[in-house]
């Protein structure tokens, strides 16, 4: 980029502060006593506590729910990524009867409003018994992460010249056997951005998880809502966790940020 | 061809623009021709059939039957789909979630666009302004209901007490239906543009550098270039912004439900909003049901309509 505007910097950095402005207020209130909070107004805590977060990290209710959405989240990641290989694969290298067809479809999938899936998700989970679990709500997130995978991995796989799997059968390996010694280490980057955008939209997703879900493997986001008593909201506790689930996203973003604006363009996504 | 990749030290990049119709024939005809290849979709399609098929299949099942009790059910034909397009609850919630969305695509498209044009692409700080952009995306939507509810509340809230206080504006989106409104649009701006900026700064950055010393040379204006040279190259990328954020702001439902419940009154009682209330609210499975086609219907719609038109114009 040879042209820059002489005040793109400054824009840019004031829009970050602005973008940052609710977080901070919220990580603010989740250090301040519940007195202060709702007592008087002010830019900067009087008192600053952690008792919040130690409530959080002390009570199971709270952290068991955390390592719920955790679990499930990569769950859904890895299952997601394992089926969407092989198939993006075919769409990036094969014709075959109804290829098109089924690509879109796919597409449709990422279209349903999470709503509409409400009722039929609670009776089937319960019937076949993946109510309530892991398993389960990985599995129920696979209705929009799958297509998503898809659409990312093809994205990937188009851009590498077919010559190279021509080159490897003429040299004797196998499909599968080329397919784990030398595609999927080409495509690495590619695998990362996929693993990051399931985790992502499993991490982000609510109704869903709250839906098929009661004690055992309950979302943090869902806890959330236990704040709310006849005392009113508990304003710090809701706070505290609220910071605390931005953490693990910030995190996983860090490993893929050099991949994150690249995996966007090839992924088309 | 522009899907070819060019290796370029040992990275795989590939060219921006998506494959157009007139190269999209040389492209499949490289292709081999080969349906063992279902096997290889197989596991997508069996996962996707237990995902999304069988539930769907429910759905059509609910629609047609007034379901009294699961052994008491009558079959009713379309009549679900009748009551439900006539309600005008629900008529008034299609026109309220169509404007939402369309106000959301102008606001965040353009302001996405100025933002990756403005972010740094070169230096140190390319990781930083990255994550620090994206981390709303990461953020579980009630907790960015969370945020905005503290943050725009008038008594506890930075955002709401600096519009009441400073600016002297009376702001209360728990009572005042405006408010609401504003709120949960600069909420859903807040949290979308990051997605915007990023496949736009995408875009940007693999348009080729001797692009932009040809429009140097010919002395082209910070605006000339971006109207010419960046904008054009960016339609693909926009393409599947517009897309994504059509379908995302029309199907909204948790933001705006921990912000506000789709009150006051019914001021933000989107299309979700009220599919959850007759569905797991009332429980009133067949209006739900056939309600949900339609919603979906519609989504697919626009989504083919907004695909048609924006790959098809500027040829």
């Amino acid at each position: 980029m040879t042209k820059r505007l002489p005040w793109a910097r400054t824009v840019f950095w004031l829009y970050v502060a602005t973008l940052m402005l609710p977080l901070l207020w919220m990580f603010g209130m989740s250090i301040r006593p519940n007195e202060d909070i709702l007592g008087s107004f002010s830019l900067v805590p009087q008192r600053v506590t952690f008792a919040n977060y130690a409530t959080f990290f002390t009570d199971s209710a709270w952290y068991s729910s955390y390592l719920n959405s955790i679990i499930y989240t990569s769950l859904n990641a890895v299952m997601s990524l394992v089926v969407a290989l092989p198939a993006a694969y075919a769409f990036s290298r094969f014709r075959f009867a109804g290829d098109k067809h089924l690509f879109f479809w796919l597409l449709t999938n990422r279209m349903a409003p999470p709503a509409v899936f409400l009722l039929p998700f609670f009776q089937i989970y319960q019937s076949v018994g993946l109510f309530d679990t892991h398993l389960g709500v990985a599995i129920a997130h696979m209705l929009f992460n799958v297509p998503l995978a898809v659409w990312i991995l093809e994205g990937f796989m188009s851009g590498i010249p077919r010559e190279i799997d021509e080159t490897a059968a003429i040299d004797g390996y196998s499909l599968p056997r080329f397919f784990v010694r030398i595609f999927l280490p080409m495509i690495r980057s590619a695998i990362g951005v996929t693993l990051f955008f399931c985790f992502m939209f499993s991490w982000v997703e609510l109704l869903i998880a709250r839906t098929i879900t009661s004690v055992d493997a309950k979302p943090i986001a869902a806890t959330m809502t236990r704040t709310v008593s006849a005392a009113g909201v508990d304003w710090g506790l809701l706070a505290t966790a609220g910071v605390l689930t931005i953490v693990p996203g910030a995190i996983v973003i860090w490993f893929v940020r050099n991949y994150i604006a690249k995996g966007f363009a090839l992924g088309r996504v | 061809m522009t899907v070819a990749g060019s290796q370029v030290g040992g990275e795989v990049v590939a060219a921006q623009e998506p494959p157009q119709a007139e190269e999209e024939a040389p492209r499949a005809a490289l292709k081999r021709k080969d349906n063992r290849a279902w096997w290889l979709v197989l596991p997508v399609v069996v996962s996707v059939a237990f995902t999304a098929v069988i539930p769907l299949m429910t759905v059509v099942n609910f629609s047609v039957q007034d379901v009294f009790s699961p052994v008491d059910r009558v079959f009713v034909g379309l009549e679900w789909f009748r009551t439900i397009s006539r309600d005008p609850e629900v008529r008034a919630a299609l026109v309220r979630t169509l404007l939402f969305s369309l106000q959301v695509l102008l606001l965040e498209i353009p302001l996405g666009v100025a933002l990756a044009v403005v972010m740094p692409r070169r230096g140190v700080w390319v990781s930083v302004a990255l994550v620090l952009v994206a981390l709303p995306l990461l953020i579980p939507w009630n907790v960015v209901g969370t945020i905005w509810q503290i943050f725009a509340r008038g008594d506890i809230g930075l955002g709401g007490w600096t519009v009441n206080n400073v600016l002297g504006i009376n702001f209360n989106y728990t009572l005042d239906s405006t408010d609401a409104w504003i709120t949960v649009l600069v909420m859903d701006v807040w949290h979308w543009t990051p997605l915007v900026a990023l496949l736009a700064y995408a875009g940007l950055r693999s348009i080729p550098e001797p692009y932009f010393q040809a429009a140097q040379i010919d002395g082209a204006s910070a605006w000339a270039t971006f109207r010419h040279i960046q904008l054009p190259r960016l339609r693909g990328v926009l393409t599947i912004a517009v897309l994504l954020r059509f379908m995302d702001s029309f199907m909204i439902y948790t933001e705006p439900f921990v912000v506000t419940g789709g009150g006051p009154g019914n001021a933000t009682s989107f299309l979700s909003i009220l599919l959850s209330k007759i569905a797991v609210g009332q429980f009133d499975v067949g209006p739900a049901a056939a309600f949900s086609l339609l919603y979906f219907l519609i989504v697919q719609v626009f989504c083919y309509v907004f695909f048609t038109v924006l790959t098809r114009s500027g040829r």
